[in-house]
C-alpha cells in the first residue's frame, strides 16, 4: 500500500495546479452561498458550517473524479491490476491520497469561511480535527464510486448523484461538530457527534476497501 | 504441473452479440515462440487479453502453466506479462517513475531500471514525461515494464506497431532473449515475414476463430493479407 500511496502523492503533486483551481472553485463556492443568504452577518455566521461543507463537498466531486482520470487515459489502472498489485492495496492507496487532498482543501477554505462569515473560532485543532474526519467520509465512498463511474461518460453528473445520498450522514455529523466548534458547545454534544463521523468513516473505509476489488475487476 | 505453458480450450468471448472469439483450443509447449497472426477484428488481440486475464471468456476456458484462467487469477497474472495496445502508462510521470511504480507494486528492487531503460533505449529521456513521448517512445518503455516483471509467458500485442527499424530489431532482439531464457512468447503481429522468422509455431485467427495452427516455417503467410 505504501507504493499506492507513494504513487498517488507523486501523481497528485504532478498536477498540484489542479489543487489551486478547486480550491478557487470551493472559495467562489462559499461567496455566492453568501449571496444568497445576504448582508446579516449573524445568519451567515450561523449557516456558516453548513456552507463551509457544501463548498468541500461540491469541491470534492471535482477532486474525486480527476483521481481517476491519469488511471484511465492509458489504461494504467489495468496494468497494475495485471501485475498483479492487491486492489485493496491500490484502493488504500488512492483512498488515503484522495483524503490528504480533501483535508488541505477543507483546511484552505477555513480563512476564507472565516472571512466571508465572520465565523472565527478559538478552537481551532479541533475544527481542523473536524475536517479530517469528514473529508475521510467523503473520501472513502468518493474514491470507490470514482472508480465505478470513471469509465462513463457522464461522470461528473453520475459521481454526485450516487455519492451524495452515500454520505448524508458523515455530512450531517461534520456539519453538526463544525457548528458546535464555531457557535458553542454548552451542551457539550461535540464528543458524540464526532463519535458518530468517526463510526461512519470506519464503515465506509472497511465496506469501501472490501468492494473495490469488484468494482475494478468486473 | 501442466506440461502445456498455454492450454487453451474452446475459448469464446463476445462483445455484445458478436462473437470475436469463438471455440478457440491450442497448446503451446513452454518456451516456444508462437506468431498469432490474422487480419484486423479477426481476435488477436482479444485471445491475448483474454489469456492475460483482462477480460474473462464467456466459454472455453485455459491454463497458463496448469493455472485455471478464471479460478487462478492471481497465479495466472505472476506468471504472464501483456504488452498491450493499451501504453499502461501514467502521462504525467517520467519513464523512470513509471517503472518505479511497476517495481514498487511487484514488489523487486527499483536497482534493475537504468539497465531496463538502457535496454530499449531510452536510458537518456529516463527524467522525461511520458506526455512528452512518441508513441514508439511509448511502446519501447512499456516494453521495459514487460521484461521488469520476469514473466514466464510473455504476450505481445503488435510488439513492432509504432517502431522505427531500430525498435524492430530491438523486438527481435528481446524476442530471442527471451525464448533463450525459456520463457513461452505469444506474438499477435502483422508483421508475417519477421513474426515467422522468431516464431516457432503459428497459429491464424479469422473472425475469432482458429483457422489455421502450425509450425511457423510451414505458415501459409499470403492467406492473411
Amino acid at each position: 500500500m505504501i507504493g499506492a500511496l507513494r504513487k498517488e502523492l507523486l501523481l497528485q503533486w504532478r498536477t498540484r495546479t489542479q489543487f489551486m483551481a478547486v480550491f478557487i472553485f470551493g472559495a467562489t463556492a462559499l461567496l455566492l452561498f453568501s449571496f444568497g443568504v445576504g448582508p446579516n452577518a449573524e445568519i451567515l455566521r450561523q449557516f456558516s458550517a453548513g456552507f463551509l461543507w457544501l463548498g468541500l463537498l461540491l469541491s470534492s466531486t471535482l477532486t474525486l473524479a480527476e483521481s481517476f482520470h491519469s488511471e484511465m487515459e492509458n489504461r494504467a489502472l489495468e496494468g497494475l491490476l495485471l501485475l498483479p498489485a492487491d486492489p485493496r492495496a491500490l484502493y488504500y492507496g488512492k483512498a488515503l491520497a484522495n483524503w490528504i487532498q480533501l483535508t488541505l482543501l477543507g483546511w484552505a477554505l477555513v480563512p476564507v469561511m472565516v472571512v466571508l462569515y465572520d465565523a472565527g473560532t478559538n478552537r481551532l485543532p479541533s475544527l481542523l480535527l473536524i475536517i479530517a474526519l469528514g473529508a475521510a467520509g467523503l473520501s472513502a465512498p468518493g474514491t470507490l464510486y470514482g472508480a465505478m463511474t470513471a469509465q462513463i461518460r457522464a461522470k461528473q453528473t453520475l459521481l454526485p448523484l450516487l455519492l451524495f445520498p452515500l454520505i448524508v450522514p458523515a455530512l450531517l455529523s461534520s456539519v453538526k461538530a463544525t457548528s458546535l466548534v464555531i457557535l458553542g458547545d454548552p451542551m457539550h454534544a461535540l464528543g458524540s457527534w464526532l463519535m458518530l463521523l468517526g463510526a461512519f468513516d470506519a464503515i465506509y473505509w472497511a465496506l469501501c476497501g472490501l468492494l473495490y476489488g469488484r468494482v475494478v475487476e468486473d | 504441473m501442466s506440461e502445456f505453458a498455454i492450454d487453451a480450450q474452446r475459448l469464446a468471448r463476445r462483445y455484445g452479440r458478436r462473437w470475436a472469439l469463438a471455440d478457440v483450443t491450442f497448446r503451446v509447449p513452454p518456451g516456444s515462440v508462437v506468431m498469432v497472426a490474422g487480419r484486423n477484428g479477426s481476435g488477436k488481440s482479444t485471445l491475448l487479453r483474454v489469456l492475460a486475464t483482462a477480460i474473462r471468456p464467456d466459454n472455453g476456458n485455459a491454463s497458463i502453466f496448469g493455472f485455471d484462467l478464471v479460478k487462478q487469477r492471481e497465479d495466472v497474472r505472476r506468471a504472464v506479462a501483456l504488452l498491450s495496445h493499451y501504453s499502461y502508462l501514467y502521462e504525467s510521470l517520467t519513464a523512470k517513475e513509471n517503472l518505479q511504480v511497476t517495481a514498487d507494486h511487484l514488489g523487486v528492487s527499483r536497482d534493475s531500471i537504468p539497465a531496463l531503460l538502457d535496454q530499449v533505449e531510452l536510458g537518456p529521456r529516463a527524467d522525461d514525461a511520458v506526455a512528452t513521448f512518441s508513441a514508439g517512445m511509448r511502446k519501447r518503455l512499456s516494453f521495459a515494464r514487460v521484461l521488469m516483471q520476469k514473466p514466464r509467458v510473455v504476450l505481445l500485442d503488435e510488439p513492432y506497431g509504432q517502431l522505427d527499424p531500430p525498435g524492430f530489431a530491438l523486438v527481435d532482439e528481446v524476442v530471442s532473449a527471451l525464448k533463450a531464457r525459456g520463457t513461452t512468447v505469444l506474438m499477435a503481429t502483422h508483421q508475417l515475414e519477421r513474426g515467422a522468422q522468431q516464431s516457432d509455431l503459428a497459429i491464424f485467427l479469422e473472425e475469432g476463430r482458429l483457422q489455421w495452427s502450425g509450425k511457423a516455417a510451414e505458415a501459409p503467410l499470403g492467406a492473411t493479407r
